[in-house]
């Protein structure tokens, strides 16, 4: 048997892929699959913890997760083609209308 | 003595990360939506692992089939090329990065905190995490069905809304803003 903590550090490095991609990367729709994966290492921690347990609510929050996940991803990638459609570019150092 | 879940759980592990560092290497988006789909399905297998069959399911349906294709399928719309690579903002560089290391320092020191074999107590979280084997539990869609509609009735009829609403934003935000006829030539206004 596989002991929480290999599951728990394995969560935490996929967690952390996704934060050091949302911070070095340029390109917008890589961005957002930067926050998919850290959505993803913390639905694998949910689920060692509900085996860890022996509940099951926590595979019924991953279900939840996945849900806002989806409806993220459809709204996120309809606001990068509205993005593109004006800005015309898909690198986020170029939308900038915002910064001071 | 090293089970066959061990290495399992290893197996599936190392194309996890190999899959999330590629994502990180790879420079055009196509590439990095393919090694998202690597990690996604090895995840699938570490569930199954866990004995979380229907959750290992949906996750290869939802994840890796549905919000994959919708990324793929945006990369494709937008012919997406390889990003350049500039600095990047001086913030994400001065905040995020110390930012991250405290907050995994952070996790790694509860959990630390936890492993100790000293630290064991009779049950609740003051349990040892590191010397408890993670059993497997039922996961199949028979125990997790009358859960979900009679314990988590309320939060699914309220996820019911929300997907109602993100596909009338998406449709909102993804139309064409309304155009006016055609003009003739010489009428437009180029901007």
């Amino acid at each position: 048997m596989v002991p929480l903590s290999y599951y728990l550090a394995l969560s935490g490095i996929l967690f952390a892929c996704g934060v050091t991609g949302f911070l070095i990367k340029r390109n917008i729709i890589t961005i957002f699959m930067s926050i998919e994966l850290m959505l993803n290492g913390v639905n694998l921690s949910f689920v060692a913890f509900a085996a860890h347990w022996h509940t099951l609510a926590g595979q019924v929050f991953v279900f939840f997760v996945m849900v806002v996940a989806a409806a993220e991803a459809a709204v996120g990638l309809a606001i990068i083609i509205a993005v593109y459609r004006t800005r015309e570019t898909l690198n986020v150092d170029q939308v900038n209308l915002l910064k001071l | 003595m090293i089970s066959v879940h061990l290495i399992l759980f290893l197996m599936f592990g190392a194309i996890a990360v190999a899959g999330a560092v590629n994502l990180l290497v790879q420079r055009h988006p196509i590439n990095s939506a393919l090694s998202l789909i690597a990690v996604m399905a090895a995840l699938a297998g570490e569930y199954l692992l866990l004995g979380a069959e229907f959750v290992a399911a949906v996750q290869v349906i939802v994840y890796a089939g549905a919000i994959m294709v919708l990324f793929v399928f945006t990369i494709m719309l937008l012919n997406a090329g390889e990003e350049e690579r500039t600095k990047g903002s001086r913030v994400a560089f001065l905040v995020g990065i110390p930012g991250m290391l405290l907050g995994s320092l952070l996790v790694a020191w509860v959990v630390l905190r936890h492993s100790g074999t000293e630290a064991v107590a009779a049950g609740g979280w003051t349990e040892s995490l590191a010397n408890v084997p993670a059993r497997a539990v039922p996961g199949s869609p028979e125990t997790i069905g009358p859960l979900l509609f009679h314990e988590f009735l309320l939060p699914f009829e309220i996820t019911s809304i929300l997907i109602l609403i993100a596909i009338m934003g998406a449709v909102v935000l993804a139309s064409k803003p309304p155009s006016s006829p055609p003009l003739g030539p010489g009428q437009g206004v180029k901007n």
